[in-house]
């Protein structure tokens, strides 16, 4: 373990530096985002990740947001527990029609202001699964959605720019 | 003794492939359960059809595999739940997609209709109305000072969602009950009709987390049926990817579990190792999680003269700093303490559920696909398959670390051996019914996948995660351990929602 350690201490930071915010994500944030919100949370938030069907692609790149190279807490964003302690629902998938009212009651305990981003192709208007019996469609049919952000899954890189962009609106 | 394919007495289908397909009676499929329950044979899925079900199973001791149908007259069968568990949950999931009734099946709670959809028996004779939302019936439990802690379908991490009952007495699990479902895209139902080009995305994000694994047991079950052969380049360009893809998920997973186990540092430097592989995926397959580049008749793109150095590279880092934190591993007693003798699943139930993957193997059941299939490229490589006995969360972990070092020395093979040449067949339409049977071993164990096609597009797809034979068994783990030790066995068994739900 001391080796371990010691070999981090001595070696150059894996973290990389932030990406450029995204001009997009800010025209699509713009009237979303309150000064006065933002001045009550600073420059910190807290984010509750919600998989409301997802093929568990995008989870895996938002858990890659918490390793070594993007180090999601640097910037003062933070993965919580309970959407009771969220400001912001991170929300997966194409929303199935199993998960709705899970969707919703975790969107109607998370306190305001709140946000939510949809992450991936699915979550904006159910990708290849709309059409399904079984899935409802994107998560803005269920839940009011601040920010898209794309990808089959987005890369880490594409979601933090997201989350920054949001940050700083 | 006479195999599996030499017992089975029914009518041989034409055009099934690469293993044949008898159609039986009610008696026949009657005797295939019993073969089952009496261990002689092991299942290896159920599904339904139109007016009928099709079993896929095993025989392991002659490397056989058959699939028996039975037809439903009156849209009935006999369950085969009602003398082999590891069924049930697959019946009860047919029942609600296709609203055939298993006569005898011990429990007829529906499985993956929640009772929130606009129809029911999507898959059979729909009926455009809701199915009723009674509240579910969790199983009893009886005793004194017994309390339950409802837990989902929305969960405390960053995880797929699904819901867990669990019974207990003070900190102890006395029982614990899976509700499952909640995730369930329809997939099947969106794959009928659908060229291959899409049917095989559909196939890679049935589990994002195993997309190669799945596209490639859709890919053999589709060359088998249309009889079509892959280059040689093309077949160790999808080794190499299914090996990172194990490394990559393996890394990810023993961080994770060590996590629960409250030990940081692990997870922290396994995430280095997992992003390291994801990028060096991308890099040569243009994609972290190498979605889309497996396709029927081959792959979709070559790799690049450089990645062989990309490939080596990380290789590199991962002998360099992998064993340094295997030696972590095996010397904190702190976290040894945690997975020791945690979370046991007894080699019996393993082998009666025919668990594939690290559940399966730290728990005796030497199954693994490549090596009992051997199919291509695995029959020319050298590689050995690491089974425990021990059957506990420290023993799935050694498994992953064990299979890390295989995995190592399978890409090595892969490169230093890559062919030349072509990496893409076109798979022509064929005009008659084709159905083909296909397999591959994901991190997490055998994805099996069975297709029917019709000139030239999916009519009928059923995608098996190993998952189905999983979860039910990591309910018979947990009991007798603490509560707070959930997550930790959880973790080590890491099945597939959305895989099993669909």
């Amino acid at each position: 373990m001391r080796r371990i350690f010691f070999e981090s201490l001595m070696r150059r930071p894996l973290t990389e530096a932030a990406p450029a915010r995204d001009q997009e994500m800010f025209a699509e944030l713009g009237a979303s985002v309150e000064r006065a919100a933002r001045r009550r949370l600073g420059r910190s938030l807290s984010i509750r990740e919600v998989d409301a069907g997802s093929c568990n692609g995008c989870e895996l790149e938002i858990h890659a947001l918490n390793n070594a190279f993007y180090d999601l807490e640097r910037f003062g964003l933070h993965f919580v527990a309970s959407p009771r302690h969220a400001d912001v629902l991170l929300v997966t998938g194409p929303v199935t029609r199993n998960m709705r009212e899970a969707l919703e009651r975790t969107y109607n305990a998370t306190p305001d202001p709140k946000w939510v981003v949809a992450v991936g192709d699915c979550a904006v208007d159910g990708g290849i699964f709309s059409g399904s019996y079984a899935v409802v469609g994107g998560v803005s049919g269920v839940v009011p959605v601040d920010l898209h952000i794309r990808g089959c899954p987005p890369q880490p890189t594409q979601l933090l720019k997201g989350l920054l962009t949001l940050l700083e609106a | 003794m006479p195999g599996l394919i030499d017992t089975i007495e029914g009518t041989k289908i034409a055009g099934h492939r690469p293993w044949p397909r008898f159609v039986v009676t009610e008696n026949g499929w009657r005797f295939a359960a019993s073969q089952l329950s009496a261990g002689y044979w092991t299942l290896l899925g159920l599904w339904g059809d139109a007016g009928a079900v099709h079993m896929a199973v095993l025989d392991a001791s002659m490397r056989e595999i058959a699939v028996v149908t039975v037809p439903c007259r009156d849209g009935r069968f006999p369950s085969v739940g009602a003398l082999h568990p590891p069924a049930i949950r697959l019946e009860r999931a047919l029942r609600d997609l296709y609203g055939l009734e298993p006569v005898g099946l011990p429990d007829t709670r529906p499985w993956l209709d929640l009772g929130f959809w606009t129809v029911q028996h999507p898959l059979g004779e729909r009926r455009d109305a809701p199915s009723s939302r009674a509240p579910y019936a969790f199983l009893p439990t009886a005793g004194e000072s017994l309390h339950q802690i409802p837990v989902g379908p929305v969960h405390a991490g960053i995880i797929e969602p699904g819901h867990f009952r669990f019974t207990a007495n003070g900190e102890t699990v006395v029982r614990l009950e899976q509700r499952l479902g909640y995730v369930h895209k329809g997939i099947e139902a969106l794959m009928e009709g659908s060229s291959l080009d899409t049917a095989v995305r559909f196939a890679g994000r049935t589990s994002g987390d195993s997309t190669v694994a799945y596209a490639l047991a859709f890919a053999h079950a589709v060359e088998a049926a249309v009889d079509v052969g892959v280059p040689p380049r093309a077949i160790y360009l999808r080794a190499l990817m299914a090996e990172l893809e194990r490394l990559a998920n393996h890394f990810g997973d023993i961080g994770a579990i060590c996590n629960d186990a409250s030990f940081s540092l692990m997870h922290a430097q396994c995430g280095i190792l997992r992003e390291k592989t994801l990028r060096a995926a991308a890099s040569c397959f243009g994609h972290r999680l190498m979605m889309d580049v497996v396709v029927p008749g081959g792959v979709a793109r070559d790799l690049a003269p450089s990645c062989a150095a990309t490939v080596a590279a990380l290789l590199e880092d991962v002998r360099r700093l992998f064993p340094q934190l295997v030696e972590l591993y095996d010397n904190t007693a702190s976290l040894q303490d945690r997975t020791a003798t945690t979370g046991v699943l007894r080699g019996e139930l393993a082998r009666q559920f025919g668990a594939g993957g690290y559940v399966g193997r730290a728990s005796g059941r030497a199954f693994d696909s490549r090596k009992m299939l051997g199919y291509p490229p695995y029959d020319r490589l050298d590689f050995e398959v690491p089974v425990l006995e021990a059957g506990d969360v420290n023993a799935r972990v050694w498994v992953r670390v064990r299979e890390v070092e295989q995995s190592l020395r399978l890409i090595d093979q892969l490169l230093r051996h890559l062919p030349a040449g072509a990496i893409r067949t076109a798979v022509d339409p064929v005009a008659e019914l084709r159905e083909g049977l296909g397999m591959a071993e994901a991190f997490r164990g055998d994805v099996l996948v069975w297709v029917r096609l019709e000139r030239g597009h999916v009519a009928r797809c059923h995608l098996r995660d190993p998952s189905w034979f999983q979860w039910p068994l990591l309910e018979a783990a947990i009991e007798g351990n603490i509560v707070a030790d959930f997550p930790l066995c959880n973790k080590s068994f890491n099945c597939s929602y959305s895989g099993h739900d669909l």
